[in-house]
């Protein structure tokens, strides 16, 4: 039973991520990656690790994937159709994609004792709780700044940059003294 | 499911992930293909933590994820410049480093 889970995830996932790299319609290429991670929250599931599993769904799936139909939104062409997103350097990279993984799968079976683990303590929501805000408090608050920080950047660099209709706030005041005068 | 079949699923969509981030020319197809490499990583994470006992599996997962959003929204924003700036989103009308 837990096999035959494993089986149908590992090939769920597979599937979807090369429809993700092979497809040729960007909006396709989204939600064939929305499947790939919501397979990946099952595969979690499966692994005892309902609480990332839950994060998985709630900031991937539904902040991500969202995030990605924007980005297209955004970048359409004027036809409104969306982009063909074509697939170029294809031998080259799936001989590289090939060699990188030959060698990570060599390197796993070369790795001795990698199932010969203990018997897993099962870890509780509340044990991953107690590590995130607890002992590993400092990486946490540094991820909100980071997160911050990312949010600044990114309006930062999309903003809309139009210096002739754009008045800087100091020109504002100016032109509100004169209007006064 | 064992400890090495989890790693060898997460290596098999690394590099599925490499190979779009190689093949594609799109940038939005490209952030697409950097998310499937970091949800391969987060595989490993969790696979180790639960095959060798432990939280910290799971609490850099939840970590990770969380960077990828900010990375994402850094991507998209890049995405929506370049876009602006040549009308599309091609990677090859990208030459230049200067704002």
């Amino acid at each position: 039973m837990e096999a035959g889970g494993f089986a149908l995830i590992s090939v769920a996932l597979l599937v979807s991520a090369i429809a993700v790299v092979r497809g040729r319609n960007l909006v396709h290429a989204v939600l064939w990656l929305g499947m790939t991670l919501l397979s990946t929250a099952a595969l979690y599931a499966m692994l005892d690790a309902s609480f990332v599993a839950g994060v998985q769904v709630l900031l991937y799936v539904g902040g991500v994937v969202t995030l990605m139909i924007f980005g297209v939104m955004i970048t359409l062409h004027g036809d409104g159709k969306p982009p063909e997103i074509y697939v170029a350097r294809d031998g080259a990279a799936a001989a590289t994609a090939l060699a990188l993984f030959s060698a990570i799968a060599w390197a796993i079976e070369a790795t001795p004792g990698l199932d010969a683990s203990s018997a897993p303590a099962a870890v509780s929501i509340a044990d991953v709780g107690r590590v995130i805000l607890r002992d590993q408090l400092l990486a946490f608050e540094t991820i909100s700044m980071l997160l911050l920080a990312a949010i600044i950047g990114a309006i930062v660099v999309a903003r809309r940059k139009d210096p002739g209709t754009r008045t800087s706030p100091s020109a504002a005041l100016e032109a509100a003294a004169r209007a006064a005068e | 499911m064992s400890l090495s079949s989890c790693l060898l699923l997460s290596a098999a969509l690394f590099s599925v992930g490499v190979y779009g981030l190689l093949a594609r020319r799109h940038l939005v197809a490209i952030l697409l293909s950097i998310e499937l490499m970091a949800n391969a990583a987060n595989v490993a994470f969790v696979a180790f933590g639960r095959f060798h006992g432990g939280t910290l599996g799971q609490t850099f997962t939840v970590f990770a994820i969380a960077l990828t959003v900010a990375e994402v929204a850094v991507g998209l924003a890049l995405a929506m410049l370049l876009f602006r700036r040549h009308g599309d989103t091609a990677l090859a009308v990208a030459t230049e480093t200067k704002g």
